[in-house]
């Protein structure tokens, strides 16, 4: 029997390994975009013109109330043959299969932004409102204003937040694999269908994802230092 | 838009048994779940020291692996090696450890546990110290204290914690359908292999969805506003858990 475990395991740790290092390029890039989306609903829901602020809300509420297992397959489907149909509208005929990777990435980058659309909501309210009207005394432009003041003022009060989002996106990689992206876990569970050996390979999978998730709390928790230096400590 | 499968009987069927296997799974594991809570928490403010290192590692195992993951690991690995345990077959519980309702609701037990254990942590060591002096200068017992006193004074503190915690429990119930029981949807699964329709079951149990997280918000704003006592200000940063 050991050998049995040792031959599968190390049959399939190369592939398994391989999974891990697509479920990190997928969430970092889903991370990357689900940051400028939520920055993008921030705005839209403090902005002063109401249509914009009613989509704003609509998007992170609806998206919010919704389990994400059904938003990702929801959103494959729907993501897909839009795509599908925007590329037959200026492609031609070329009936292209979107890869897997860009619809992954899109879907969690989506669910993700409406999260961080509240996260910066909350953050951006927290900025002092004396800072910024010392930056429209000092004449400073609203892209000036914004890059000098909101952000920065904003970053310490949003860090908790992002860190914790990273973290949920990275255990929502896994809800990928339902629909059959080959990523850590869809790989796992090949591997333990293949030998028999669910325990085994499910219990790596999660070890895989625990050391992701402890590294990168100890990364954040570096960054939250940086950005909130010469604060007094609380 | 075609929402005339929905007059079939047994689609009616399919949805109604994953109805209320949802609500079921997530009555079971709120209230399970929340016993651990209380129990890991107390653990790791009062309990011996080996056993406090334990839940603490338990807590963070759960807190950083996908639930998806954890849910096959109990389902698929852990249940497919019970059956070489000599006699298990033969007793009386075996038909409990058969049924996939009882793996899901042992995850997410322990999800619940996990997550709002360092909830009612944190709010338990919030509670001021001098109430709890007050309690012993009373002659209360220490479970007195505890039931009376500590308990109810921190979860008056991290209500609407707890409501979002609630929500997260009833979102994370569609990932049963990976395994062999009947969800909402695992029917809208079922509806969409056998008509072909792609969006109207997803778009109607997402529509439930929508409806039940906004019927349990309700209901928890209720309890938070019956709970005695003014609400004490919101602590200075609290932080989202992550889910």
């Amino acid at each position: 029997m050991p050998s049995d475990h040792s031959d599968g395991l190390l049959e399939w740790l190369g592939p398994i390994l391989q999974g891990a290092l697509v479920t990190l390029e997928i969430a970092l890039l889903a991370y990357a975009i689900g940051l400028g989306l939520g920055l993008i609903g921030a705005t839209a829901r403090l902005s002063p013109w109401r249509p914009l602020r009613a989509l704003g809300t609509a998007y992170s509420t609806l998206v919010r109330a919704i389990p994400e297992l059904l938003l990702i397959i929801l959103l494959y489907y729907a993501g897909s043959q839009a795509l599908n149909a925007l590329l037959a509208e200026f492609g031609g005929d070329t009936h292209i299969e979107i890869s897997g990777f860009v619809t992954a990435v899109g879907v969690l980058a989506f669910v993700q932004g409406a999260y961080m659309t509240e996260v910066f909501r909350g953050a951006i309210q927290a900025i002092p409102k004396g800072q910024l009207e010392a930056a429209d005394a000092y004449g400073f432009s609203r892209p000036a204003r914004f890059y000098r003041i909101v952000l920065p003022g904003m970053l310490p009060n949003a860090l908790p937040g992002m860190s914790n989002l990273w973290l949920i996106l990275v255990k929502d990689t896994a809800l990928i694999s339902v629909i059959g992206f080959e990523e850590l876990f869809f790989t796992a569970q090949q591997a333990a269908a293949s030998t028999r050996d669910y325990a085994l390979f499910y219990a790596l999978a999660g070890a895989l994802y625990l050391v992701m998730t402890l590294g990168s709390n100890a990364l954040f928790a570096r960054a939250e230092r940086h950005v909130r230096r010469g604060q007094p400590s609380t | 838009m075609d929402f005339s499968w929905l007059s079939d009987p047994f689609y009616q069927k399919a949805l109604w048994t994953g109805f209320v296997n949802t609500l079921w799974l997530v009555a079971v594991s709120a209230v399970c779940g929340f016993a651990l809570a209380v129990t890991f928490a107390m653990i790791r403010l009062r309990g011996p020291r080996p056993l406090a290192m334990l839940v603490t590692g338990l807590t963070t195992v759960v807190r950083g692996t996908p639930l998806l993951v954890q849910l096959l690991f109990f389902y698929d690995g852990v249940g497919r090696l019970l059956p070489e345990i000599p006699g298990l077959r033969e007793s009386l519980i075996w038909p409990l450890l058969r049924d996939p309702f009882f793996y899901g609701a042992l995850t997410f037990t322990l999800s619940v546990g996990a997550y709002t254990g360092e909830v009612l942590r944190g709010a338990l060591l919030s509670v001021p110290e001098g109430e709890l002096a007050a309690g012993r200068a009373f002659g209360l017992s220490r479970w007195q204290i505890l039931y009376r006193l500590w308990l109810p004074r921190a979860i008056q503190m991290c209500l609407p914690t707890l409501t979002g915690e609630l929500i997260l429990l009833l979102k994370s119930v569609p990932l049963v359908s990976t395994i062999a029981l009947m969800d909402l949807l695992k029917a809208a699964n079922m509806v969409r292999d056998e008509t072909f329709l792609v969006y109207e079951p997803l778009l109607l149990i997402a529509g439930i969805y929508l409806a039940l997280t906004l019927v349990l918000t309700s209901v928890m704003r209720l309890i938070e506003h019956r709970f005695p006592g003014a609400r004490p200000a919101a602590p200075k940063r609290r932080r989202l858990l992550p889910g």
